[in-house]
């Protein structure tokens, strides 16, 4: 006989595994969740006490009692993370949401107002592209004279583009549709069409576009704060925590570094994991693959 | 001929519009800013100074002028090769960016093939082994990376090789006391080392998820099939048909990701103390050198559009499909 | 020379929600060769016929599940097998210009094909041939004409200089004298001795070259006729599907046949023509037809007679 004994075995182990991919997909989104959640919850819910100074349990190894080790003040660096994270999720969602905001509002207007209007649109986006992300933060923060309202507002500003283009070319894309076309012959009026065909369309593609650039934002937002451009240093974000550590590195204290470091990236790595899985569940092109 | 003098001129009106326009809106919000120039310039000795010099710096900078008068005021000077003078650096904008600038773009060079080549390798490993869990791995590795902090990268690099194994010193780009000219090449290569790694593990994840893409998608066609039913395969089939595929689009996307090379230039300057241009956007920033600040933005975005140009000419010089387009 | 019995061809996929689904394309297919002949596969577009080039090449897609047997010069064609005489006995004469590397000269292309001796010098014979100026040479797939993109394929397969050449749907889209050129081309090749499988949905260039057709329907050979059976009213053909394909064709009664193929998601276990045919009975419904011999040929129907 022709068949391959190994194309059978494979396509049978793909049928018995215990979850399927989509199972599994609904599965990573969950777990994602849940850890961001009990992060934010954690940083709310925290105990002010932990990072109260603390003089008798100064520069202390990471341990079972401060998992992540103490500071130069005795403050506990997990408590101080959570905090921290919790902050930049919060200035992160700020960010995002205006982003999303400048994104709905530029990429409407890209595709429904005409020619004139889109090619303005794109000429914006071109200008944004053409600066380095960073600098236009630091001139944006500049401008503001540092501080939370310069940094939301260069998040803000600064991760529209992409998702704009996305949004442009959706809605160009279900205003040809034939149903679109049609109730605008019968006479609905724009709003209507708006409101009954175009944003439907639009919930998925602003849902994975906010869920991909939110990790971004809070990326970005931790690096100018750890320039020194963002957040003010009083502030607990994990940007001054980490920017903070770096006068104690040389005495050997890779803790204050370390964890908050891979905290951050966990958080990061998370928004992320649930945007793509999200993207796989809602776009069906690519879930066959 | 006349149709690429015509591609090169439709870029480099595109290219002034983008700068014009930067520069208006970048000299706006830094008129706007808070942060009072003059106090800036005096720095500490500002009790020593009477509200009357003060005003007199002011005037002679043209402070007092209408935004629009300054403006082109402004404008004029950098049309005519004047950035202004650096007020932190006490020398021209243009020397402060050229010296800064020889540092910075040895830095990125080194991370930009570095990560070029091992991203491009890993990339078409991936594909390669397309389902298996080298590709996961691979995969897992590059978006991981993608969500890494570029400066926390920098820091665990300082711990292990500076602090724990003692191999590199800890920050400063030239050892304090030394003078700039009696530097030696091989301190010069010791205080580069570190932070072209970081930005070099940093840079590898894009690249290597895109070629993987890309080589997925030609493995895939109808063309590597018949080059199967050809007898192809292996080694020689991509060598072949892939390689030629896929290796336009990866030196593209590493000359059109200019924008996140300065970014990331940045942050590793910053966390290694290397005397580069990102260092001095920093400072700038901080210190209020609005001068130096405008300075930066223009040159940032001339480099960014030249990695776009670059990125551009060679699509339309390489590929035969972009040839016929012109129409030979 | 070629013997493919009982053939089979499905693909998992992913259906609404949280469901997997077999889907079958091709379902125990029988069709034969023998040396020097020109067997054509015809049937409507879409009901699977590249699938039948691709299993016999051993280049079906990893999610395809594949069952049944193919022999070549009565041996087994095992994975090892096919992949050693891809290219070298077996070659595929591909669909489009799209089966060329986009970024190599296609001259190039063709000399790559060759297996024995000078790859230039058979690259041009070749050319010259073919009608293929020399300066086709030196361009790139998309700068090919129609025409020329048929021919560059049709010089791979010759290059090879193969026992056995597949061509999928190698007329389409081209004009009558070039069609024409191509089917001699195809008929010369037997006559030196190559064995052609000629798949395609044009039965009326199929009958100008090939001795045997096979009658292909979703996903499946319904009759195995020689080419002289389709003539007059298609009295000597033996299944109602063959026949009516017959009568389809505007020199003939130009009848349409009612009804249309099914999809690969919906067949039925019966026979896949009996909601279409004029002659089903209940039993049809109940049970696939074997293959079986009838007057020197093939059909897969319980009332051929």
């Amino acid at each position: 006989m022709m068949n391959t004994p190994n194309v059978k075995a494979e396509s049978y182990k793909q049928k018995s595994t215990f979850f399927n991919r989509r199972q599994r997909t609904i599965f990573i989104i969950a777990v994602a969740s849940i850890f961001l959640v009990s992060v934010v919850l954690g940083g709310i819910l925290i105990d002010e006490e932990r990072i109260t100074t603390s003089l008798n349990s100064r520069n202390l190894i990471p341990s079972f009692e401060h998992i992540f080790g103490t500071d130069w003040l005795g403050r506990d660096m997990f408590a101080r993370t959570i905090m921290g994270l919790t902050l930049s999720i919060g200035v992160g969602l700020l960010g995002a949401i205006g982003s999303v905001i400048i994104a709905l509002i530029l990429g409407m207007i890209a595709a429904t107002m005409g020619n004139v209007a889109d090619n303005i649109v794109s000429w914006l986006i071109d200008l944004f592209l053409s600066v380095p992300h960073l600098v236009i933060l630091i001139l944006i923060s500049f401008m503001f004279g540092g501080g939370f309202k310069g940094i939301v507002i260069g998040l803000m500003l600064t991760h529209w583009p992409s998702l704009a283009r996305v949004i442009r070319a959706e809605v160009m894309q279900v205003r040809s549709a034939e149903y679109v076309q049609v109730s605008m012959r019968m006479g609905k009026s724009r709003w209507w069409v708006a409101a009954h065909h175009i944003f439907p369309h639009l919930i998925p593609q602003v849902l994975i576009g906010f869920m991909l650039l939110f990790p971004h934002v809070i990326l970005h937002e931790a690096a100018v704060t750890f320039l020194g451009l963002g957040l003010s240093p009083h502030e607990p974000a994990i940007g001054i925590i980490l920017s903070e550590s770096m006068k104690y590195l040389s005495s050997g204290m890779w803790w204050l570094a370390f964890f908050p470091g891979l905290s951050l990236l966990l958080v990061v790595r998370s928004f992320d994991t649930i945007g793509s899985n999200l993207r796989r569940f809602i776009d069906p092109s690519s879930s066959n693959e | 001929m006349r149709r690429f003098g015509r591609f090169i001129l439709f870029k480099g009106i595109k290219m002034a519009t983008l700068l014009v326009a930067i520069s208006f809106i970048s000299f706006l919000l830094m008129k706007n800013s808070p942060i009072d120039p003059v106090q800036a310039y005096i720095g500490a000795d500002m009790l020593n100074v009477s509200p009357e010099q003060r005003e007199e710096i002011a005037e002679y900078w043209g402070l007092n002028d209408p935004f629009m008068v300054q403006f082109s005021n402004w404008s004029t000077s950098v049309l005519s090769g004047d950035l202004g003078t650096s007020m932190i650096y006490r020398i021209p904008v243009s020397e402060v960016i050229g010296e800064r600038f020889t540092n910075s773009i040895i830095l990125m060079l080194v991370a930009w093939s570095l990560s070029g080549i091992i991203g491009f390798v890993l990339g078409v490993v991936s594909a390669m082994k397309k389902g298996t869990w080298l590709d996961r791995l691979i995969q897992w590795y590059c978006y991981t990376l993608a969500s890494t902090p570029t400066f926390w990268m920098g820091l665990l690099m300082l711990i292990v090789f500076s602090v724990w194994l003692g191999w590199f010193p800890i920050g400063l780009g030239v050892p304090a006391g030394v003078l700039t000219e009696d530097v030696t090449l091989s301190s010069r290569i010791q205080h580069l080392i570190l932070p072209a790694l970081t930005l070099s593990i940093i840079g590898v994840s894009n690249v290597a998820l895109h070629t993987r893409e890309k080589l997925v998608d030609v493995l895939e066609s109808d063309y590597i099939l018949f080059a199967k039913a050809r007898g192809e395969s292996g080694f020689l089939l991509f060598w072949r048909h892939g390689l030629r595929n896929i290796a336009l689009p990866a030196i593209t996307l590493q000359f059109a990701g200019f924008s996140e090379l300065f970014g990331g230039a940045v942050l590793a300057e910053q966390v290694f103390s290397y005397p580069g241009l990102g260092q001095a956007t920093v400072d700038a920033g901080i210190k209020g050198d609005v001068p130096l600040l405008l300075g930066i933005v223009i040159f940032s975005t001339i480099f960014v559009f030249a990695g776009n140009l670059i990125a551009d000419l060679i699509y339309y010089i390489v590929d035969p499909r972009m040839k016929e387009k012109r129409g030979t | 020379m070629l013997e493919v019995s009982d053939l089979s061809i499905s693909f998992n996929q992913y259906i609404s929600g949280l469901k997997q689904q077999e889907l079958n394309v091709i379902s125990s297919l029988d069709v034969s060769l023998n040396k020097g002949e020109i067997l054509a596969v015809v049937g409507a577009s879409g009901s699977g016929k590249s699938l039948l080039a691709h299993a016999i090449l051993g280049i079906l897609p990893s999610n395809a599940n594949m069952s049944g047997s193919i022999k070549y010069q009565g041996e087994q064609l095992t994975k090892k097998r096919q992949a050693k005489l891809r290219g070298k006995e077996i070659a595929l004469i591909p669909q489009s210009v799209n089966f060329l590397d986009p970024l190599m000269h296609v001259g190039k292309q063709v000399e790559a094909s060759v297996n024995r001796g000078n790859p230039e010098n058979i690259r041009k014979e070749i050319f010259a041939r073919l009608h293929l100026d020399e300066e086709v040479n030196k361009m790139y797939p998309h700068q090919l004409s129609g025409g020329m993109a048929r021919r560059v394929l049709l010089a791979t397969a010759i290059a090879s200089d193969a026992e056995l050449i597949i061509a999928d749907e190698p007329t389409p889209g081209l004009d009558p004298t070039v069609i024409e050129e191509a089917l001699k081309s195809f008929r010369e090749l037997a006559d030196n001795g190559h064995t052609v499988m000629f798949i395609t949905h044009d039965i009326e260039s199929a009958l100008t070259i090939a001795d045997k057709i096979a009658v292909f329907y979703a996903g499946t050979t319904v009759e195995v006729a020689s080419t002289k059976d389709f003539s007059g009213k298609g009295e000597t053909l033996r299944h109602p599907y063959s026949k009516a394909l017959w009568r389809a064709l505007p020199q003939n009664d130009f009848t349409p046949i009612a009804g249309s193929q099914p999809y690969p998601d919906e067949l039925s276990t019966g026979c896949l023509y009996a909601p279409r045919c004029e002659l089903s009975t209940a039993e049809c419904f109940k049970i696939q037809p074997v293959m079986r011999e009838l007057r020197e040929g093939m059909v897969r129907c319980i009332h051929a007679t």
